[in-house]
């Protein structure tokens, strides 16, 4: 007869909390770039996530069918993250902020309150302009917000985004769209030591540059405490698998962190013992 | 008189309100904010805002985005 044992993890993990507000999934699906609604709402499904993010843009309140992005998000379960992408001017992301945050008041939304903040430097490579994103930052939460702040890899300015008094600091593991992954995990790394030393519950979410499932599993491995996506689900070939996918990676990835990987070794070490073994074995 | 609403002019009546401008954009019913010059105008503030010559308006909603 078999022993039967609980399968029961022996670390445990606590929810992903972000300035008081705590989520199960670790997941933060983005809105844009998909081929129709239907198949957003679907792949929002998939993915398990429990906070979305929006954009801010003039009003454009039906598309070609007469249909909103508002009509396929429920908002009664979904928190919504609005963002300041586009904007290039610290000004222009706390006029941003704001007109979000008076939307997300008007549709009751726990998300009012709180912005996914992006000051951008270039068009070209997306990539965040540092100065006026700590400028915004600190207007922002002189104004009352939770800022999670995106930013680059670079852990200085991680430092000085949460020293302005970020929620959260959301470095990017590659440029955004880009698909390349997180592509220098030393960073990923130097920004986690310095922003959780003293402060361990601090959240740090890679945001940006994912491109598959184990872009995913690799950064919430570094010890992320989550993964904001968006292109790599909405272009996948299947969407809706892709955030089938990325849901499993990011508890996956979580999981492998939390249970410790082994050291990497040069030589190999044998799973199944030589001792007692029947054949021969060279030098024993 | 003459304002700009979301980048483009607009000829409307002269002291029209902000919560009237917002109506006759067909947009009362929807999740819809508003900046006048810049400046954010609450939803409850707009019915006692009265819009100037040449002020410049946005009505902004939510988008898919990332």
């Amino acid at each position: 007869m078999t022993t039967q044992i609980e399968a029961k993890p022996k670390t445990p993990d606590a929810p992903l909390t972000i300035h008081g507000r705590t989520f199960n999934s670790r997941l933060v699906t983005g809105t844009g770039k998909y081929a129709d609604y239907e198949t957003m709402q679907l792949a929002l499904e998939a993915s398990g996530c429990e906070v979305v993010t929006v954009a801010v843009r003039r009003e454009r309140l039906v598309n070609q069918q007469g249909q909103s992005l508002l009509d396929f998000i429920d908002t009664d379960r979904y928190t919504i993250l609005p963002n300041t992408a586009g904007c290039f001017t610290a000004q222009d992301a706390v006029r941003v902020a704001r007109l979000g945050r008076e939307l997300l008041d008007q549709l009751g939304n726990p998300g009012a309150g709180w912005v996914k903040l992006e000051v951008l430097g270039d068009k070209k490579t997306l990539l965040p302009d540092p100065v006026g994103t700590i400028e915004a930052c600190a207007q922002l939460v002189a104004d009352g917000f939770d800022v999670l702040c995106y930013t680059s890899d670079d852990p200085v300015c991680a430092q000085r985004i949460k020293d302005t008094g970020a929620a959260s600091v959301m470095p990017a593991g590659s440029p955004i769209g880009s698909g390349q992954g997180v592509l220098n995990p030393n960073n990923i790394v130097l920004c986690l030591e310095a922003l959780k030393r003293d402060d361990p519950d601090y959240p740090v979410i890679v945001d940006a540059g994912v491109g598959c499932a184990s872009d995913v599993a690799r950064a919430m491995e570094l010890g992320t405490d989550g993964v904001l996506l968006n292109t790599a689900i909405a272009h996948a070939k299947d969407p809706v698998l892709m955030a089938t996918a990325m849901r499993h990676a990011c508890v996956a990835g979580r999981a492998s962190h939390l249970a410790g990987r082994i050291e990497k070794k040069l030589y190999a070490t044998a799973s199944s013992p030589f001792e007692g073994a029947i054949s021969f074995i060279p030098g024993e | 008189m003459q304002i700009t609403v979301n980048g483009r002019p607009k000829t409307v009546p002269d002291r029209l309100t902000l919560e009237r401008l917002v109506a006759d954009q067909g947009l009362a019913q929807t999740a819809c904010a508003a900046e006048v010059n810049t400046i954010l105008v609450p939803k409850a503030e707009r019915d006692a805002h009265t819009l100037a010559d040449g002020d410049i308006v946005e009505l902004v909603t939510l988008v898919g985005g990332g």
